[in-house]
């Protein structure tokens, strides 16, 4: 059953420079009890694609009229077309939660960790101030933060990056959403704790049928949690499949590029491979394929030079934006 | 071994926690007894549990956090600082030499200013720069050297992503042209092909610059790639270091071990290790 869909989703911004494409015709389902990994470079549209959801862009954004956004299981709620902020109001938090890139975003700085995390719940559930305390400190405690009963009554600041973001995952988690949108959640926190907030998540989907999307640059972690992953540059999806599939045999050179960045444990001397060129300025959208002119693998005059690719099927359920001719 | 740059002499910084009514407040210890000397151009890196005190370390080295007992000394042999005891004028002179890249962007830059500004600032601020000309071509060359696109500098930081923001907090650090650096998990909210990119430049400028670095970081594969000596910390204190090659050969404490067998696979099917080690908090003394 899928509980979030999402069609032909198209973001623009107004700035000064004119309207820029941050997001262009991205279309991906997430099943009930499923985690989505979303990853790819950085200005990808990564982040914008996951406020879409919860419509939490600035004022200067446009949406294309074909997107469309869609929250199923119970009456479908088509997200795109609430306008009043109260509407949304039931959801952020509630029905969808989201722990943001930068923690200190979400926390105000001169209230107490802890009465951050029961107002809430207060809001979104019909516990007791009592029940949301105890069910608070319980999710610190769960996120690997010690002593959570002192943690507890302190600011923000008193935190360190580590304990900050895992507040936030707490925070996020204590309301039981059916969604989850995580933002590059686990970047501040070493492998260890990585490991044991992700367990923490999966145990969760296992009790409430939770799905997530989880946004990550970091290939490795979602080789552990997603089932799926969507790879995106520029604005577009390039990628999408089973993870297994994707991660092993990616057809796209973009996913390769990713793969081989990768900084290699076993060999200390090998240098870092950047995927080549720069990422090109959201006034000059190249035309066709969008990764064209970083692309390796492309002999001058090809077809994505001019050509947007379809999402070609690599094998069931799998994936990616090229040419049938390219599909093996 | 070249000279140490910064000394660290039995340094304990601790923070107050709560109110009492009477008496001083119970304080916390974030860093106890801490010793390390980072010597001139090196590319230390500092490991250690989440909350062991690696941000506090870094910061009271930039005269940040409060040194509670103990010295710091920088010392580049033709000044000399210590950094408990710094007068208003010599702190001024001593934050043109010594920079932080900050964990979190976020908090680190300022929503009313462009990117420009933003970068222009520590220029301006420690009057490095004569002419707004010159600022400016200061300005375009460090940005992109940080892979800034030039068109965003009359931006405002709310339009850029989270890797965006980070570039943008490095080349703030890194315009003044400092001679250390404690870049405080710099990387970690990069995709892997950007991170490629930032520390292939930090390790070229500390070539080209005699930079020297305090890189704390969670992720011990970068660090591997990057750094020539290894600090781990735990609950406060340094508990192992040594030449990166020889930690990661051959780790000694508990944590250390685990931070290595924890790393996630690429494949799916092969889960990471786990090696148990005690999670601990810094006490409360008081
Ligand atoms: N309010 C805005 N106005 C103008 N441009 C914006 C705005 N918000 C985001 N952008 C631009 O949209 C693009 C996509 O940003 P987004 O935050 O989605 O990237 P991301 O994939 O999450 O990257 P990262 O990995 O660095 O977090 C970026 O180029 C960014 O500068
Ligand atoms: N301003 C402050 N007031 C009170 N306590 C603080 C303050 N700053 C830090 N601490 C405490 O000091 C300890 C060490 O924090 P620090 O930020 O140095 O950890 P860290 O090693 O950088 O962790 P992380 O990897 O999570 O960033 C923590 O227990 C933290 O709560
Ligand atoms: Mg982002
Ligand atoms: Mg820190």
């Amino acid at each position: 059953m899928s509980l979030l869909s999402v069609e032909n989703l198209s973001i623009r911004f107004k700035t000064d420079e004119g309207l820029i494409t941050t997001v262009e015709n991205v279309s991906f389902d997430i099943q009930e009890g499923e985690v989505l990994g979303l990853v790819g470079e950085s200005g990808s549209g990564k982040s914008v694609t996951a406020k879409a959801i919860m419509q939490l862009n600035g004022r200067n954004t446009v949406y294309d009229p074909a997107s469309k956004i869609t929250l199923h299981g119970g009456p479908d709620i088509d997200i795109l077309s609430l306008k009043r902020e109260r509407d949304m109001l039931p959801i952020r938090g509630g029905q969808i939660s989201m722990i943001f890139q930068e923690p200190m975003a979400s926390f105000a700085p001169a209230i107490t960790v802890g009465k951050q995390m029961v107002e809430q719940l207060q809001i979104h559930t019909t516990m007791s101030k009592a029940q949301a305390k105890e069910l608070s400190i319980e999710m610190l405690d769960r996120v690997g933060i010690t002593e959570p009963a002192r943690r507890f009554d302190q600011y923000v600041f008193e935190f360190s990056g580590g304990m900050r973001q895992r507040a936030m995952i707490a925070m996020a988690l204590t309301t039981k959403p059916r969604l989850l949108i995580a933002d590059e959640p686990t970047t501040a926190l070493d492998v260890t704790i990585q490991r044991q907030v992700i367990d923490l998540m999966k145990e969760l989907i296992g009790d409430f049928g939770m799905s997530i999307l989880f946004i990550t640059h970091d290939l490795g972690v979602i080789a552990q949690t997603a089932d799926r992953v969507a790879v995106m540059y520029l604005g577009r999806i390039m990628e999408q499949g089973a993870v297994r599939d994707v991660l092993r045999t990616p057809a796209h050179a973009y996913t390769r590029g990713l793969l081989n960045a990768l900084p290699n444990l076993d060999n200390l001397d090998a240098p870092l491979t950047p995927i080549p060129g720069d990422i090109p300025s959201p006034l000059e959208r190249p035309s066709g394929c969008v990764f064209h002119t970083r692309n390796p693998e492309l002999a001058p005059g090809s077809r994505y030079e001019t050509e947007i690719p379809p999402m070609s099927e690599i094998r069931p359920g799998h994936f990616a934006a090229l040419f049938p001719e390219d599909v093996q | 071994m070249t000279t140490p740059l910064v000394s660290i002499d039995n340094l304990t910084v601790a923070f107050p926690i709560g109110r009492k009514l009477f008496g001083p407040p119970p304080m916390v210890k974030a860093v106890k007894n801490v010793s390390l000397s980072i010597p001139k151009g090196s590319f230390v890196g500092l490991v250690g549990e989440s909350g062991s005190g690696k941000t506090t370390l870094g910061r009271a080295i930039l005269q940040a956090a409060p040194i509670t007992d103990g010295k710091i000394t920088y010392d580049d042999g033709e000044r000399r600082y210590d950094i408990a005891s710094l007068s208003k004028d010599k702190l001024r002179d001593f934050r043109s030499q010594a920079q932080l890249i900050f964990q979190d962007p976020y908090a680190a830059l300022s929503p009313r200013m462009t990117v420009r500004d933003i970068i222009a600032e520590p220029l301006e601020v420690m009057g490095l720069t004569k002419t707004r000309e010159e600022t400016d071509a200061r300005v375009r060359e460090i940005a992109a050297k940080c892979r800034i696109n030039l068109e965003h500098l009359r931006r405002y930081p709310h339009a850029f992503s989270g890797g965006q923001r980070q570039r943008i907090s490095i080349a703030r650090t890194l315009a003044a042209g400092p001679k250390f650096v404690v870049a405080d998990e710099c990387v970690a909210a990069l995709d892997v092909s950007i991170q490629a990119d930032i520390l292939n430049l930090l390790k070229q400028l500390q070539r080209d610059l005699d930079l020297t670095y305090l890189f704390i970081s969670h992720d011990l594969s970068v660090v591997a790639h990057v750094c020539d000596y290894v600090a781990v910390m735990y609950l406060g204190e340094i508990v192992e270091e040594g030449p990166t090659r020889e930690i990661f050969a051959n780790p000694q404490h508990d944590y250390t071990k685990a931070l290595l067998a924890a790393i996630p696979s690429l494949d799916p099917d092969q889960r990471s290790r786990v090696v148990s080690f005690e999670r601990g908090t810094v006490t409360v003394d008081g």
